[in-house]
């Protein structure tokens, strides 16, 4: 009898584990929680470009894991990607699908367009059957315009004049529907923005602290991080925070980290 | 933890896990020197599942009173079955109760509040039921159903005024009850409520609530699957309740994505 090869997986998932996972479960095992970024993002578009916004919570269960994330990834100089879902999965494929966005850029010469990002990512997620648990609101302007799509976990899309994904989503499409118009001038459409994210923010427990939003236009971009920090910290010590005990200094010596270092100009080699 | 209202759990008479309501009837029948009892069991007859059901109600207080809108649909699960059912009702002299969720719950829920006014009239002794006592004995009255598994299914919103007090207040399935100068049911505590956080204020004129609450109703009717475009309003002052006659909302859908949303990539969706 002769033994099978063992042909190593070529890609995807392996779910070996998961009847053992189950098992573990059944016997009382709590798996571990993952971090989501219980989120609210949103995307409009207005007279000249796109507007991308999202809020900077970051949750694992009840826990705020990070009080101020970016959610706001970049894809290419024109094309910024707001996401939500698992932190993991949306920096992933994100930093994926933007790298090979630039090779692409590398083999055609050309700036990237919003449909080829839109495409990759929506490829990938597909394969994935909706187990990458990243729903995302891509924008950008390209030669052929303004684009702002909205992609799905399991890889379905949507282009929208406006969108909203995450847990505060319904809380921010509230402000969208009853204020969005086509045609908004830049600070009209910052100000929706910063109006659904805050609704979001104030409305759903899965979002809060600083408001983040990238203004794409033709040529341009502007990333403004906290561009609106609604959420201070109420008391603060004007003292600042002091040590109690004071170390004595004995003696001080400042070695300063960068050396000079000489290029002595050598033969070229012979090939 | 989720009650799963269609699974057996330990049953105190069977000693096992079933889903019937025992209830035990002497019948003695006489052979001899015995006498047999016979317990006759019937199978359960708790709210599982909603049949017909509202979609949400949506209540602010104004200068004069409480205004509250709801929409004219029942449906029965995803059909739109019924169009014109009115789920805005006045109670006694002071209340009004708006309720979401299954219809025949609510017609029973009317069937107490009638008797329940009619034994406060009976009394005859110049004091009416006020919206905070009907709030109270709904919140009762859910609460116990709930308890022994048998909930009316239902969220309500019970607003009125009494000498110039003004009461908004809601009760759901399960009895969460609370009041606020602002309440909505539903898909309406999402989609309704951010709004009326930032747009609510105490001194709203009777047109800017009316104006307020189809803001609301349109955002609901846009992304609420059971809403339907045939809305409701009515209104409580000091005056008596007054419920208007039915209307519908304006929609826009010229935005230029819907118009051709493939204009960038041929062929995709």
């Amino acid at each position: 009898m002769t033994k099978s090869l063992d042909i190593p997986p070529k890609g995807g998932f392996s779910f070996d584990l998961c009847r053992r996972n189950d098992m573990l479960e059944k016997k009382g095992l709590k798996a571990p929680t993952y971090l989501k970024t219980g989120t609210t993002i949103v995307g409009l578009v207005f007279k000249d470009g796109i507007i991308l916004g999202a809020d900077t919570r970051a949750t694992e269960g009840p826990i705020v894991a990070d009080k101020n994330c970016e959610k706001i990834h970049y894809m290419a100089p024109n094309i910024y990607c707001c996401g939500a879902g698992t932190a993991a999965d949306t920096e992933a494929v994100t930093d994926m699908v933007s790298s090979q966005l630039q090779l692409h850029r590398y083999h055609t010469g050309r700036e990237s367009r919003v449909v080829t990002a839109l495409t990759l990512l929506k490829r990938h997620l597909f394969n994935y059957q909706g187990h990458v648990s990243a729903a995302l609101v891509l924008g950008g302007v390209d030669i052929t315009g303004p684009h702002l799509h909205t992609i799905y976990p399991h890889g379905s899309t949507d282009t929208l004049p406006f969108a909203t994904m995450g847990s505060g989503s319904l809380a921010a499409m509230s402000v969208f529907e009853s204020k969005y118009q086509e045609n908004l001038t830049r600070e009209q459409g910052v100000n929706l923005v910063v109006e659904a994210i805050c609704a979001g923010i104030f409305n759903d427990l899965g979002s809060g602290s600083n408001v983040d939003v990238c203004v794409i236009t033709r040529g341009n971009k502007e990333y403004l991080r906290n561009h609106l920090q609604p959420n201070p910290r109420t008391f603060v010590n004007p003292k600042g925070f002091t040590f109690s005990k004071k170390t004595e200094v004995l003696s001080t010596k400042i070695t300063p980290l960068k050396e000079k270092v000489e290029i002595i100009e050598a033969d070229a080699m012979e090939e | 933890m989720l009650f799963r209202w269609d699974l057996a759990y330990h049953c105190l008479v069977c000693s096992r896990p079933c889903k019937r309501q025992h209830t035990r009837q002497l019948y003695p029948y006489l052979t001899g020197s015995f006498v047999i009892t016979m317990d006759s069991v019937t199978e359960s007859q708790r709210t599982l599942y909603p049949y017909v059901t509202g979609s949400s109600v949506v209540a602010i207080k104004y200068k004069d009173g409480i205004l509250m809108a709801a929409d004219m649909g029942g449906s029965y699960g995803s059909t739109l079955r019924y169009k014109s059912v009115e789920r805005l009702k006045p109670i006694g002299k002071h209340s009004l109760l708006g309720a979401s969720g299954e219809i025949s719950d609510f017609q029973e829920i009317m069937r107490y509040l009638d008797e329940l006014i009619l034994v406060d009239n009976m009394w005859d002794d110049g004091n009416s039921l006020g919206p905070k006592e009907v709030h109270n004995y709904l919140t009762r009255v859910m609460y116990n159903r709930r308890n022994k598994f048998n909930p009316l299914w239902n969220s309500l919103v019970l607003g009125g005024v009494k000498k110039g007090e003004k009461y908004l207040g809601t009760v759901n399935m399960i009895g969460i009850n609370y009041e606020d100068n602002h309440v909505a049911t539903g898909l309406g505590n999402h989609l309704a409520r951010p709004i009326l956080r930032d747009e609510w204020n105490e001194n709203l004129t009777f047109e800017e609530g009316v104006k307020l609450l189809e803001k609301c109703m349109r955002v609901l009717l846009y992304r609420d699957r059971s809403a339907v475009n045939k809305i409701q309003i009515s209104k409580i002052t000091e005056e008596g309740a007054t419920v208007y006659p039915p209307f519908s909302l304006r929609t826009y859908w010229e935005f230029k994505a819907f118009q051709n949303p493939t204009a960038g990539a041929e062929g995709s969706w």
